[in-house]
């Protein structure tokens, strides 16, 4: 459940002022949450349990047909694997966060989210309002809320439960790196975030096995020229001042 | 045009796709989609969408759950987002073809290569002016499979995208499980060993099987 005003949080991460925080939210498993952020604004997610898993979209917030590009995010980083220092692009050849911390290290950009079909094969159903929900359908739930439909969710990406491939391709399930571990993710664009908190498909277990997310965001920096993290690559240099031309085009940088 | 690589049926449609260009079609189920690279080392970036509601469309992810891996070969079913099935790869003479790459854009061309790429021709530039003949927008684009294209990841999550192991006259031939709408994008990026830095042209056709 949220917390409001969220300065109200009990225990802000380390370093964060209370009154910074934004969004505090603990989202149950088999649940989803969704928020509009500012630009600068930093998200960082728990999972509380190590039975946490996050599937993320993100869009630019008032230009909803720019959004994440979960091919453009592995193939310009030249990276399959998410952490530390990936950059979340956009279709539009653009910033949309930056993963500024990663304690967890087992995440997935490949596998996408959970389907109605998948899980009542699985688990007997995959409805919202069943036990076993599916990501896809939470994930339409959060994007009717925006102004968005079903055409409007690109494939995910997810946090904490990891998959790894093999030299013959082969998708391998990693699971959690246990609990407690947390990611944050710096919104370089005003950003609609949507987040789906269930298992990961790959995950072989028979039960729906899920456990509590942390949510929370305060208020903070982009990442500006002169930061390590905008010069750490070529191509994520670039990928910056795209991002910076566009908002000063517009006047909201 | 003599049909040499495309199974046995009447013929509905038969094109060559030039370098740089686009194509798309509706597949009636049952049809058989061929796509022929006609000189080896070429990519073809191609999306799939269910012809009576275009919100289901070929999935990345859902293709990559299901079979528990990333490449495509003989077998291979793709997936729509909602977990159905929408084509299956019936013949493969290639072998190894992508689902992580995606499609180049001029957008991640700048990214990728460098501001002065921006003038060049891109897949998404073709998905674009292609899905709009049937109703499809910027909404509507997704992680698309790369026919031809050899991606691995390595240990530490690098992607290769290397010399396709592919050669003049391979194909693949797809069925439809539903009717859908195919587009391709005969790849025009220069800046990788995709297409062996040479653009060339493909081949589709799409055949009825003869009834047995």
């Amino acid at each position: 459940m949220p917390v409001l005003p969220a300065s109200r949080w009990p225990s802000p991460p380390e370093g964060i002022a209370a009154e910074d925080l934004v969004w505090a939210e603990t989202v149950a498993g088999g649940n989803y949450t969704h928020k509009v952020l500012a630009r600068g604004t930093e998200l960082y997610l728990t999972d509380l349990t190590g039975d946490g898993c996050a599937h993320v979209l993100l869009y630019s917030a008032d230009r909803p047909w720019e959004r994440l590009n979960a091919a453009d995010t592995v193939k310009v980083s030249w990276n399959a694997y998410l952490g530390e220092g990936h950059l979340l692009l956009s279709d539009q050849g653009r910033v949309l966060a930056s993963v500024t911390e990663d304690t967890s290290g087992r995440h997935d950009a490949l596998g996408g989210t959970s389907t109605l079909v998948r899980n009542t094969e699985r688990y007997g159903d995959g409805t919202p309002q069943s036990a076993t929900p599916a990501g896809r359908e939470l994930f339409k739930l959060a994007a009717l809320k925006n102004g968005l439909g079903p055409r409007d969710i690109p494939p995910s990406v997810s946090f904490f439960q990891g998959v790894r491939i093999s030299e013959d391709g082969t998708a391998c399930f990693t699971g959690s790196a246990g609990a407690g571990t947390s990611v944050t993710l710096r919104a370089e664009q005003p950003l609609t975030v949507l987040i789906a908190n269930v298992p990961h498909p790959l995950d072989p277990r028979p039960t729906y096995t899920c456990g509590p997310l942390e949510v929370l965001a305060y208020r903070a920096a982009p990442t500006a020229p002169g930061d390590a993290l905008w010069d750490a690559t070529p191509e994520g240099r670039r990928a910056f001042l795209n991002t910076a031309e566009h908002l000063d085009a517009r006047g909201i940088a | 045009m003599t049909v040499t690589t495309a199974p046995a049926g009447r013929v509905v449609c038969d094109r060559t796709v030039p370098a740089r260009s686009a194509w798309s079609a509706v597949v009636r189920a049952g049809q058989l989609l061929t796509i022929t690279d006609l000189h080896g080392n070429q990519a073809a970036d191609f999306l799939v969408y269910d012809a009576h509601d275009t919100s289901v469309r070929y999935s990345a992810p859902d293709t990559i759950q299901a079979q528990g891996n990333i490449f495509l070969t003989t077998g291979s079913v793709l997936l729509s987002n909602e977990h159905t099935p929408l084509m299956t790869v019936v013949e493969d003479t290639c072998g190894r073809h992508d689902t992580v790459g995606g499609a180049c854009s001029k957008e991640s061309n700048t990214l990728r290569y460098g501001h002065h790429t921006w003038s060049q021709h891109a897949c998404v530039e073709n998905f674009l002016a292609e899905g709009s003949k049937h109703g499809l927008d910027k909404r509507d684009l997704v992680s698309n499979i790369n026919w031809y294209m050899n991606v691995p990841v390595e240990t530490d999550g690098t992607l290769g995208i290397v010399d396709g192991i592919s050669a003049p006259g391979l194909k693949v031939v797809l069925r439809a499980e539903t009717d859908v709408i195919a587009l391709l994008s005969n790849c025009p990026q220069i800046n990788n060993p995709c297409n062996g830095f040479h653009p060339s042209a493909l081949q589709t056709t799409i055949t009825e099987p003869d009834e047995s």
